[in-house]
């Protein structure tokens, strides 16, 4: 297909549009038997028209998958130690380091020094764990607002919300990020009393110092494996549940 | 700009012939699902060097006790480096479909893996969420959706920070979207658009590539036009965000635009465009506008790379496009809105060349813009003169039936506007192509043949003259018996013995 110089030369031009040439039609054109009318066409998405291109589209989706080798690998650095006051964690890549300082330095709460993995989650938690305003107004209206990003709903106590992030988003009932606050108050009702117990040795996090940490199953909730812990069954404030061997439970998991 | 970021590499070991064989068959496999409805595929992001001294990666197929050990070893190694090394060799057996069947099979392996995965050790989460990868390609519908305990967490890493891992939570999720729409059903209520809306404004570049593959499946969906793109709730729909702005914003031309980025995108806004569900909102933000230039720009980079991945990236365009116009049209839309530049048309004329050369199945594409852009639009058509664009167009007619269609129904386009653009269809090759397609059988390509033949007498008398002398009547008489196209030879016939 040749292309006169002037498309090239056109191309590389300024905007603008020809100026049209006269328009005059007659009734004639397009009269029967003939049918013609000039008009634009739109076609929708199943279209057999757009077969080709679909196909050429897969194609590179399904090429991408076929490069292995290709990939350089991670360029390996002289062994460095994580900077961060109290991490040890050594690295010989910086990919590595990143995704590191990014999980458990990057939104740390500054009180309880509990790490989040992202901003969102970090500033919810220093609100309903950390700002005694916060408990205050959460009396008189709902303060708890809902994890999911892009929902406004809000709500009197946390676990209302948990109902919520469960029923209306789908959510895990054991959703690690959705801890309610560990309470001290005596006056507080038992079933709201839970120590994590699975942050206690659980696949190897630590309760204290930066770990994530796991919410327990609240009792009488539907429980992922299925396993169901009596709402009775509570050995009292700040002990872990009990004789059931964490270990076991795990394994279950 | 216009490199892509990973080249396409052959399995070591693999001839031309066999590659081409392969390729055709992929080919051949993509249609039948296509006409099924059923076109799926998913991206694997897989970095292992492949093992020495082999053809290429062997996956070993793990049994029950060794995933139990690995998962085991993992959950409670004392060495850090040791759980890490234990969840990379669980990691390598999920390569193998076998070993995936037995892991989700297994009790509590998604649970355990789901621990690690929401583990301290960022190393661990790493490797947790790259064994969820694999499973997440898997052809199988079973151990795809096995995954569906993770996505509320993969969902919640897409707000981190860490670029890598997000891409690999991106690329996962878009694997499981495009699965069932079961998944679907549990991903939209856990927000997966406005976490993807998130993502958006992320700076890194194979960030936002696997944010588009990911929307991209999205889109695609069956139920999308009617459950995912429409505002129909703020803030949980595709249209409702503020994910058209951005991608609009990705697709602009200039040295921040990058091939695979756009790419993903493009088809993004396909999807959205082609299900007809608020065009006239990408038009107020300026998408057309913004296509344009893409246009334009693809064009230049045609004249100067020949790279032939640049298809990838013109399709999805022209195809916004040419169903963007026809909104244009309908809806009372601002002046400016609307796509005028004359460039546009040189453009497309550099990009039919290439496809004529490179991936002629994208013609019929080019040409349907080309009709929309010049079916009511007096300038364009002027342009197509004045550009001398006529002669090439005619150039195409051989190449398919299809195509000849389309080529014909663009003259028409022209020749309908009266005497003073077919003063410019005759004397010129025209006539003498004209001929050339009454002798085609397809019954389309003749019968608009004759629509364009009975506008160029009208407008054009003499050309009428020259018909005859060229024997024109004979080639009429060929399709006399024909029932679709009789009563129109006749009146040819006559205008042309008769005037």
């Amino acid at each position: 297909m040749q292309l006169p110089p002037a498309v090239h030369a056109r191309l590389a031009g300024g905007p603008g549009a020809a100026e049209p040439l006269p328009v005059e039609r007659s009734p004639k054109a397009g009269a029967a038997p003939f049918r013609f009318t000039a008009r634009q066409v739109r076609f929708p998405r199943e279209h057999e028209f757009f077969e080709d291109g679909d196909v050429q589209r897969h194609l590179y989706l399904q090429d991408v998958l076929t490069q292995v080798a290709g990939a350089p690998e991670r360029p390996r650095v002289p062994e460095f130690t994580c900077q961060v006051a109290g991490c040890c964690q050594v690295f010989d890549a910086l990919e590595d380091y990143e995704h590191h300082y990014h999980t458990l330095h990057r939104n740390v709460c500054s009180f309880c020094k509990r790490a989040f993995p992202s901003g969102h989650l970090l500033d919810i938690h220093i609100l309903e764990w950390h700002d005694s305003l916060f408990q205050i107004l959460s009396e008189r209206q709902n303060m708890y607002q809902c994890l999911v990003e892009g929902c406004t709903e809000k709500f009197k106590t946390s676990k209302d919300r948990k109902d919520h992030l469960v029923r209306r988003h789908l959510y895990p009932a054991d959703f690690r990020f959705d801890k309610p606050k560990k309470s001290i108050s005596p006056a507080t009702p038992r079933a709201t009393v839970q120590v994590s117990a699975e942050a206690l040795g659980a696949e190897g996090e630590q309760a204290e110092g930066d770990a994530m940490e796991v919410c327990s199953e609240p009792a009488g909730e539907r429980h992922m494996a299925g396993r169901r812990i009596p709402p009775t069954i509570c050995f009292g404030q700040g002990a872990s549940r009990g004789f059931k061997s964490t270990k076991k439970r795990n394994k279950h998991q | 700009m216009w490199l892509r970021r990973r080249g396409c590499l052959r399995p070591a070991g693999c001839g031309v012939e066999e590659l081409r064989r392969r390729r055709r068959e992929r080919e051949a496999a993509l249609r039948k699902a296509r006409r099924e409805q059923q076109l799926i595929s998913k991206r694997l992001l897989r970095d292992d060097a492949p093992e020495e001294g082999e053809g290429g990666c062997v996956a070993v197929i793990l049994g029950q006790a060794e995933i139990q050990q690995f998962l085991q070893l993992a959950q409670r190694g004392t060495e850090e480096k040791e759980r890490e090394r234990a969840l990379v060799s669980l990691r390598r057996g999920l390569q193998h479909p076998e070993t995936q069947q037995t892991f989700i099979w297994l009790e509590g392996s998604m649970r355990t893996l789901v621990g690690l995965l929401t583990s301290n050790q960022a190393l661990l989460q790493l490797e947790a969420a790259r064994c969820l990868h694999e499973l997440s390609h898997s052809e199988q519908s079973a151990v795809a959706e096995a995954c569906l305990p993770a996505t509320s967490y993969l969902l919640t890493y897409l707000s981190g920070h860490s670029s890598d891992f997000i891409e690999l939570c991106l690329y996962t999720l878009g694997n499981l979207i495009v699965e069932s729409e079961a998944v679907r059903r549990q991903l939209l209520p856990q927000g997966i658009v406005p976490a993807l809306a998130a993502c958006v404004q992320s700076p890194h570049v194979t960030v936002l590539e696997a944010l588009g593959y990911a929307l991209s499946q999205l889109l695609q969906a069956k139920e999308a036009p009617e459950k995912i793109i429409p505002s129909v709730s703020a803030g949980s729909s595709v249209l409702g965000s503020t994910l058209p702005q951005h991608m609009l914003q990705l697709l602009q031309p200039g040295p921040k635009l990058n091939f695979g980025v756009a790419v993903e995108f493009a088809w993004c806004l396909h999807y959205i465009t082609c299900s007809q569900v608020n065009n006239a909102l990408l038009i107020t933000h300026g998408a057309l506008s913004t296509l344009g230039l893409l246009l334009l720009d693809l064009a230049g980079a045609v004249q100067r790379t020949e790279d032939a991945g640049l298809e990838l990236l013109a399709c999805p365009v022209l195809r916004c496009l040419s169903n963007l116009l026809t909104e244009a049209a309908v809806g009372a839309v601002g002046e400016q809105m609307q796509l005028r530049d004359e460039r546009v048309v040189a453009a497309l004329f550099i990009l039919l060349q290439f496809f004529l050369q490179k991936q002629p199945s994208l013609l019929p594409e080019g040409l349907w813009l080309l009709n929309n852009l010049t079916a009511n639009s007096p300038s364009f058509c002027t342009s197509l003169l004045s550009l001398d664009l006529i002669e090439p167009l005619l150039q195409l007619l051989p190449v398919s039936n299809v195509v000849s269609v389309l080529v014909l129904t663009v003259l028409c386009n022209v020749a309908e506007k009266g005497p003073a653009y077919c003063q410019h269809l005759w004397p010129g090759p025209l006539l003498c192509s004209l001929l050339g397609t009454l002798a085609f059988s397809d019954t389309e390509v003749v019968g608009q043949s004759l629509e364009l033949l009975q506008l160029l007498f009208l407008y054009r008398p003499e050309a009428a003259q020259a018909f005859l002398q060229q024997s024109g009547l004979q080639a009429l008489e060929r399709h006399e018996k024909e029932a679709q196209l009789q009563d129109r030879v006749h009146a040819l016939q006559q205008t042309a013995l008769h005037g």
